[in-house]
């Protein structure tokens, strides 16, 4: 089978921009045979020899999900497209752009772990998605292409509700606030039955995959990270947005193409706001891919890439960002509620210079330890190797703060975005 | 985790009675919460945990083979 070219975009590959690709479209671009002629064992076996990960934030090798889930009984499909990550646009315009190919991937993976049923998760403010997403769905009614039965869920906003079990709690009609598992949702999930939940990201390779093959999908990236991503740029770039990227690619070319101004960089976060600040001079070295980021104490999680310029204050939007995350603890465990907080307040009081001598040693006991790991999701973890990272990248700048209060920078409005209230404008777009 | 001893952060309401009973590999955090040693429990404590297993108020303290494995 001779190969397809190594090129991007893949994933928003059909449409032109500001709409979403038609059936008829996606079936001459990039359509899949029927589902149910791509045998289900093959596939599992394809995307294995792709190395596909999951793109939802933990790299989970995709195929040993499939497996896990397989080997159960009449099972669930969940595709996540709940978007929880405020900084994270690429599920919205990704659905909002290729609904056909993440519903075929749904498809795909459905007939795969031979599922009855499949459920497609969407970010409830996401308005262009959602309504692309049912007007897809809508017209591939009556083609055979779904052999199990999709419906669409809106979920509200919520960092942590976007969790794995959190999201299979709403779906029985629950409250969005993660279980303390075991048992995991792939042995038992949505209404009690294995439950096979993966990123609509995912869900699209899966499908790339299947009409392709795992050849095909490793011509782009590295080895150890293969294939294509969706990345979102914001924060000091005069082109914020969703791109696609090759896995692998040097964070500098993303930041150019994003039109950052390298040279008047301070520090880039990499992973969204659950991630990892890393020094421009670090930054400006590293390649997107998670064997290249692991050693710098970073992963490419859901893709968010955010600059900050040397003229905006670190400890600033730290501080803020911990506030934010502290105030989206579900609440249910502990350490994760009053170590947050705890956390947050120190970071405001020495961004204001208000603390106590010894604040900068409890943050490092709290961060270094004390709260990771202890609660039932992992949002403590991902909230506390943020703070981490940003006690060692801006060290000097909250020395001058603890000593010094703001800077004439913390005066300046925030870089990074945290969620408005009400419904998002219908604006997301690529920013190729 | 040590050997067996885990804590469902969402059932425990930090009564405490745990690090008292468990000293040697139970402390609490700044909030009152349990910190676990990671140290395997000697035959020794074996008893004891199971002692402090069974106080816990609301039956957060667990002793046993099962761990925690998540994907993400
Ligand atoms: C606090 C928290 C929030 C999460 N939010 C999302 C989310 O909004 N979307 C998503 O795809 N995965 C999210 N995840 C990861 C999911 O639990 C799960 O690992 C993922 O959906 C699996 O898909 P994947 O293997 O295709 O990445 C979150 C995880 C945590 C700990
Ligand atoms: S760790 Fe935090 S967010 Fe996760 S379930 Fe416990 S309280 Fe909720």
């Amino acid at each position: 089978m001779s190969l397809a070219p190594a090129r991007l975009p893949r994933l928003l590959a059909s449409a032109g921009p500001g709409r979403a690709t038609t059936l008829a479209e996606h079936l001459a671009g990039d359509g899949l045979g029927r589902p149910a002629e791509v045998a289900p064992a093959a596939l599992r076996e394809e995307v294995e020899r792709a190395g596909l990960r999951g793109r939802g934030g933990a790299a989970f090798p995709t195929a040993r999900k499939l497996d896990a889930v397989a080997r159960g009984r009449r099972a669930v499909l969940v595709a996540n497209g709940a978007e929880g990550e405020p900084a994270s646009r690429k599920d919205a315009l990704l659905l909002a752009r290729a609904p056909q190919l993440v519903l075929d991937g749904v498809a795909l993976a459905a007939a795969a772990v031979g599922a009855r049923e499949a459920i497609v998760c969407v970010r409830e403010r996401s308005t262009a998605a959602r309504v692309a997403l049912a007007a897809a769905l809508a017209e591939r009614a009556g083609s055979g292409r779904d052999a199990v039965p999709v419906r669409i869920e809106p979920i509200p906003d919520g960092y942590v509700r976007g969790e794995e079990t959190a999201l299979v709690r709403q779906l029985d009609g629950g409250p969005g606030l993660p279980t303390a598992t075991p048992p995991l949702p792939f042995a038992r999930g949505v209404g009690g039955r294995p439950t096979l939940v993966q990123n609509v990201e995912t869900l699209a390779h899966v499908a790339l995959i299947a009409r392709h093959g795992a050849d095909w999908f490793r011509t782009l990236g590295t080895d150890a990270s293969p294939g294509s991503a969706l990345v979102t740029v914001s924060g000091g770039v005069a082109h914020p947005g969703v791109r696609e990227i090759a896995l692998g690619t040097p964070l500098r070319t993303l930041l150019e193409q994003a039109g950052a101004d390298t040279g008047a960089l301070r520090a880039v976060l990499v992973g969204g706001y659950f991630g990892t600040w890393l020094p421009a001079s670090v930054a400006l070295g590293a390649t997107l891919d998670d064997a290249a980021l692991r050693p710098l104490g970073a992963a490419l999680g859901c893709g968010v890439v955010a600059a900050l310029p040397l003229d905006a204050c670190g400890v600033a939007e730290t501080a803020r960002l911990a506030r934010w995350l502290a105030g989206q603890s579900a609440g249910q465990c502990g350490p994760c509620f009053h170590g947050l907080a705890a956390i947050a307040g120190q970071l405001d009081a020495l961004a204001h210079g208000r603390a106590a001598p010894d604040a900068l040693a409890r943050l490092r006991r709290w961060t270094g330890g004390e709260v990771a790991g202890r609660g039932a999701c992992r949002h403590p973890d991902g909230a506390v190797r943020l703070v981490r990272s940003a006690l060692t990248v801006f060290a000097a700048e909250l020395d001058d703060h603890a000593r010094r209060g703001p800077c004439a920078a913390c005066r300046r409005t925030p870089l990074l975005s945290l969620p408005r209230r009400g419904a998002d404008a219908a604006r997301i777009e690529a920013a190729a | 985790m040590s050997d067996g001893l885990r804590v469902d952060p969402i059932a425990c309401t930090a009564h405490g009675l745990c690090a008292e009973l468990l000293p040697e590999r139970i402390r609490l955090d700044d909030w009152g919460y349990p910190l676990l040693d990671e140290r395997p429990l000697t035959p020794e404590l074996v008893a004891h945990a199971r002692r402090a297993a069974s106080a816990c108020p609301t039956l957060a303290l667990r002793l046993g083979r099962e761990q925690r494995a998540r994907s993400g």
